[in-house]
């Protein structure tokens, strides 16, 4: 192994540990759950899509046979990412029941219970 | 330099593991416990794949792949039953 690739997957895997270690320190650190919401759908996504490369990048400079598997969960956690942070938003709406300005359309709210005609 | 790299990686997402059950512990509402546990599902797909990375055996990229299936598909059922009581409408 090169010291250009032995350097590039030194640094992903550094950037991976702390980004993964950023998110969940903010998960704990942050006042409000929707302040909470941000940490680990950002953060941690980076973290473990970076360590995942990272290890996709080992494994092909170490044994020379390439893996895709890395690559595709990182491209899963990337897709799915957003869609459990809009759920987790909704219910965390849903629950906490704010007062939200109207919409001016006859749609109600995204996650809205529209009223029973 | 490269171990040295991946034990940081593996302390780093160890740590926020612990974090996160202290978070668990702790939690104010249900939608954290929920988001809780998501990330403690990131973070062990994460410590799967390093520790597959330091052994050199690339048996653990299956079991990430379905963990991170199983816990997308958890997160977003547990979702459904807070919004509507029920998962299947």
């Amino acid at each position: 192994m090169s010291l250009a690739v032995e350097i590039l997957i030194s640094a992903l895997l550094v950037i991976g540990g702390g980004f993964g270690l950023i998110g969940s320190l903010g998960l704990l650190k942050l006042r409000d759950g929707m302040q909470r919401l941000h940490a680990p759908t950002k953060a941690t996504t980076v973290g473990v899509g970076a360590s995942l490369i990272a290890a996709a990048l080992a494994t092909y400079a170490q044994t020379g046979t390439a893996t895709w598997q890395g690559v595709m969960i990182a491209a899963f956690l990337f897709l799915t990412a957003p869609l459990s942070g809009l759920m987790l938003a909704k219910a965390h709406r849903h629950l906490s029941q704010p007062k939200l300005p109207v919409t001016g359309t006859a749609a109600p709210w995204a996650g809205e219970i529209p009223p029973k005609r | 330099m490269l171990s040295s790299a991946l034990t940081f990686a593996i302390a780093c997402f160890a740590l926020a593991l612990l974090l996160n059950l202290w978070r668990l512990a702790t939690a104010p509402s249900m939608p954290d416990r929920i988001l809780t546990v998501d990330t403690m599902v990131i973070n062990i797909i994460a410590l799967i794949v390093l520790y597959g990375a330091q052994t050199g055996t690339t048996t653990g990229l299956d079991i990430a792949m379905l963990l991170a299936m199983t816990g997308f598909v958890s997160t977003i059922a547990f979702c459904k039953f807070l919004l509507r009581g029920g998962i299947i409408e």
